[in-house]
């Protein structure tokens, strides 16, 4: 028989404003196998935490039962305290009275009656639960970074210095993301190349960071400290380890018509090509959409131009197989295409474009050579509108708009009119905005600066209609001064379109390999909003960067230090406690169908022979299920399974579920 | 293939035109447009009207006789097809309308919850008989001349009820120009509003409206301008001249091409610029002034 004690949570008001404490912990008093039962303020608190304790040691408790929040919340802690004193933590059952019961009901009465049914079949389970023990299992001390952007080479860079290996693996045949695109930086207004190549390179020599470049993850499988990743190392048709990088090939190539997306298709490529000048690893790539002899079987121009005898037009994509112990998840954003928000003329006009068109307009490395000039007449602009919240803040979804704020536009939006107005004095610059949002270090004075020293025109109001005049060349963009009540008609020169920033398009399928969880707009979802921003509730996956939410480059360097941090914190452990809570199969009931092991999610089921001792003194060989313990996650999809009632999931053993559901329905 | 059919006041007044066209170029392409027998006006300016029963129920009573009448209602004025559109999406998905209107046509024995589809005549060209069919059945292939589509505010908004098309980026006119033979024109001031009925208030501004969009779409190379809505169509009109551009129903067009247009009737049909049939308030007002 257990004795078990009943502790009964106030959590401030939390519970205790619409639930009765005091009579659910009378109510547990007449529970059979309750031998003490008591309510407290806090009871996650060093005094309550200490009653619980004492109470265990005094009263000899077998189990014990805390109605309390979420198990997420405390039934660590309170597995330590009664470990502390002795008690296996595995006797600990936390019945949830606040966000089952409290936080959603506002009948008093019934709230209490629901959590004295919580708390009975609480104290059923503890009846029929058994010490368990946890194993360990080893740790790969090797980390995965998806994404070589500057979130991913950050967190590989801060991995690496603590000495572990880190495998980086990015999409594009270049290191580096979005923020080598860049043009300057806020506030500070430093060229985004002088910081951001100098990390690259960093990055290239480091001897524990390792670069897949033009590489995809395809599939992980395995669990915190034990992943297996497959990579997919597309086929680049140019050998890596030959190719010197010094560009001949591209020089040669005839065709020449790609629209280059390291300029957002503003400019033409080669069909082989390095993206940039100081691309990591400067290999050329072969584009097999477009070469001419990938495509038709002609050409072959690069392959007899290259001194190094690097062109290989039989590469084929090559999978490789590698151990981590922790992947950091950086895969980036996109824009949203504003093609959608027909009413700005993205599709009709070349001279709207994207904030992120315009800014390798102004780069010095871009189409134009930095020359500010319009795209569909190479004249400089004179009057320049810029239109904020392109899909931002906007509830209406039907054309790809976004909830939420994307954060960085305030701010690069005055980037863009300081630079302009830098180097072209004379241009006019009007700013569409629905709220300046400036919150930053430096941030505000930054803005104030765009408009107090340079003189840009921020207009608080929408723009209803961009109209692109074929005859003058000019782009009427009609609007509303919201503050002066007026409308607004602007010939404009360029329009540019802060558009929404959305999760990068690979992010979904990386979220499904990595079981993952994803908001309803597919940024990752950490573990804790507040208090684990860096960690995904997936143990051993860890986030940074834009793929967690927008945010700019001080923002997600720091989160991409403090994910590398928590990658370090789980990689020098040299072995990791299991589960305990894990399938075993009764092999006496285990008819050898192999259901388990296909339903089995983490592959942690295999089927052996083994010879019993049958009634009758002889003996026969059968076919039965073996639970692989470290990797066993306690799903419990294979006790469902079962169709002889074999495997049980130790922790939640059918036995338990029933008896808690037998509680709740007496 | 017979559908019902709601022509609406001003099909039979100032906006002949579309109306007889329609009926013609429907019949040349093997689709009887059947007149429902009693119709009232529609309701008219239902936007303005959020919580008014009375307004509706005209549109109910068309919309049950079609339900017993093959299902389908085709409206041409993209007045009438917004309204009884509105209407139609009330009826099946806002209780309180659906069941104030229900309590007042009870005693003429209807009861209506959205059951029958409204379609405009685009859709049925688009959807029902196909843009190919009507591509085989052009006789007089409008070859050289260049079109934009005036979509208005009516035909496209609330893009969520109308689902005709996209409401910024609407094909359904450009597509039925090209099958025409004719060459397509697209310009920005496709979906705006050509000022509508300010027209009563102020004339300027629908002017100036109309003046906006009938430059864009000549810088844009139209010759002509088609619509499907008789107040854009009056609004248009008046600065057509001055802007060189032509502007004509939909209908008309597409008879022609269809060749079931008699070139010398035009006139007698009454254009929407001649004199009106009847004296409308809005003729009557525009007379006095």
């Amino acid at each position: 028989m257990q004795r078990i004690g009943v502790f009964v949570c106030h959590c401030g008001s939390n519970i205790a404003a619409t639930v009765d404490v005091e009579a659910v912990a009378a109510a547990a008093k007449k529970v059979p196998g309750v031998v003490f039962s008591a309510d407290y303020m806090y009871m996650c608190s060093e005094a309550g935490q200490a009653l619980v304790k004492d109470t265990i040691k005094n009263e000899k408790l077998t189990g014990v039962v805390v109605c309390s929040c979420s198990p997420h919340m405390h039934e660590n802690t309170f597995r330590k305290a009664a470990s502390s004193v002795g008690m296996n933590p595995y006797m600990v059952e936390i019945a949830n009275i606040r966000e089952q019961c409290s936080w959603v009901h506002k009948d008093r009465e019934l709230a209490t009656q629901k959590a004295i049914g919580l708390m009975q079949a609480a104290v059923a389970k503890v009846q029929l639960n058994a010490p368990l023990t946890a194993g360990t299992t080893p740790v790969t001390k090797r980390a995965l970074v998806i994404g070589g952007g500057i979130a991913g080479m950050q967190a590989a860079l801060d991995i690496a210095e603590a000495g572990f290996d880190v495998d980086i693996v990015e999409q594009k045949p270049t290191i580096g993301g979005k923020m080598a695109q860049l043009d300057k930086t806020f506030p500070t207004l430093d060229c985004a190349s002088c910081i951001v190549t100098p990390k690259m390179v960093e990055v290239a020599q480091n001897e524990k960071v390792h670069i897949y470049s033009y590489s995809e993850v395809t599939d992980v499988r395995g669990f915190v400290g034990n992943f297996t990743a497959t990579i997919k190392r597309k086929a680049r048709y140019v050998d890596e380890k030959k190719c010197t990088g010094c560009g001949l090939c591209t020089e040669k190539c005839p065709m020449r018509k790609v629209p280059d997306e390291w300029n957002m298709n503003m400019g033409k490529r080669s069909a082989v090509y390095i993206p940039f000048a100081q691309a990591i690893p400067k290999v050329a790539t072969i584009d097999p959409r477009y070469c001419l002899h990938l495509t038709k079987g002609t050409c072959g121009i690069c392959s007899r131009v290259c001194e190094a005898g690097a062109i290989n037009y039989q590469a084929k994509d090559e999978f490789i197989e590698e151990k981590y112990g922790a992947i950091v998840v950086a895969t980036g954003y996109e824009m949203i295409d504003p093609g959608a928000y027909d009413e700005y003329a993205y599709t009709q006009s070349p001279d709207v474009v994207t904030s992120l068109e315009y800014e390798r307009l102004m780069s010095a490395a871009g189409p134009t050579g930095g020359h500010l000039v319009r795209p569909s007449d190479g004249k400089e602009p004179k009057k320049i509108v810029f239109i904020q919240c392109v899909g931002s803040r906007e509830e209406d979804s039907c054309k790809g708009g976004k909830p939420y704020c994307s954060k960085v536009c305030c701010m690069y939006t005055a980037k863009h009119a300081i630079l302009t107005k830098d180097h072209y004095p004379d241009t006019d610059i009007t700013v569409f905005y629905i709220d300046v949002r400036t919150p930053g270090k430096l941030f505000d004075e930054f803005y104030r600066r765009a408009v107090e020293q340079y003189g840009v025109h921020y207009i608080k109001g929408a723009v209803g209609k961009v109209v692109p005049n074929p005859v003058t060349g000019k782009l009427e963009v009609q609007g509303a001064d919201l503050i002066l009540n007026e409308q607004v008609h602007i010939d404009a020169d360029m329009v540019v379109l802060a558009a929404a920033i959305e999760p990068s398009r690979s992010a979904r399928q990386v979220a499904t390999m990595l079981t993952a969880s994803m908001d309803t707009n597919g940024f990752f979802t950490e573990a804790h909003a507040k208090l684990r921003p860096v960690e995904s509730p997936t143990a051993g996956v860890f986030l940074c960067g834009m793929a967690q939410g927008p945010k700019d480059i001080p923002e997600t360097v720091g989160q991409a230090g403090a994910a590398a941090a928590k990658v370090i914190g789980l990689l020098v452990k040299n072995e990791l406690t299991n589960n305990a809570c894990v399938a075993h199969p009764d092999e006496w009931m285990c008819n050898g169908c192999s259901q388990c092991e296909k339903v089995c999610p983490y592959g942690a089921i295999t089927y052996v022979e083994k010879e019993f001792k049958m009634p009758d003194r002889t003996k026969k060989m059968r076919r039965v299920a073996q639970v692989n313990e470290a990797v066993c996650q306690g799903c419990g999809a294979c006790t469902v399974t079962c169709p002889s009632g074999a495997m049980d999931l130790k922790g939640f053993s059918n036995s338990e579920i029933m008896a808690e559901v037998d509680a709740l329905c007496r | 293939m017979v559908y019902s059919y709601f022509p609406g006041c001003t099909l039979k007044n100032k906006a002949r035109d579309l109306d007889l066209y329609g009926r013609r170029a429907a019949q040349a392409l093997g689709v009887t447009l059947e007149e429902i027998p009693e119709w009232q006006c529609c309701g008219g300016v239902y936007p303005m009207n959020e919580d008014e029963i009375a307004v509706r129920l005209s549109s109910v009573r068309a919309l049950n006789y079609a339900k017993e009448n093959g299902g389908t209602l085709v409206t041409i004025c993209s007045a009438c097809h917004n309204v009884i559109k509105q209407v139609n999406n009330d009826m099946a998905a806002d209780g309180t309308i659906s069941t104030h209107a229900n309590n007042y046509l009870k005693q003429d024995g209807i009861e209506y919850h959205g059951e029958a589809r409204e379609i405009h005549y685009l859709e049925l060209l688009r959807d029902e008989i196909g843009y190919d069919k009507v591509r085989a059945a052009v006789k007089n292939p409008l070859k050289g001349r260049k079109i934009g589509a005036y979509y208005g505010c009516l035909l496209l908004r609330p893009s969520n009820v109308m689902k005709m098309d996209d409401a910024e980026h609407p094909t359904i006119m450009e597509d039925l120009i090209e099958a025409m033979g004719a060459e397509k024109v697209v310009y920005a001031m496709r979906n705006e509003c050509c000022g509508g009925y300010q027209t009563l208030e102020d004339k300027e501004v629908p002017a100036k409206r109309a003046r906006m969009i009938l430059e864009n779409a000549k810088d844009n190379g139209a010759d002509t301008v088609i619509t499907a809505c008789p107040l854009c169509y009056y609004n248009l009109k008046k600065q057509a001249e001055a802007e060189g551009v032509r502007v004509v129903y939909f209908t008309e067009l597409l008879a022609q091409a269809l060749g079931v247009k008699d070139e010398n009737e035009s006139a007698a049909a009454g254009d929407g610029d001649g004199a009106p049939a009847c004296k409308c308030p809005m003729a009557a007002k525009e007379e006095t002034k």
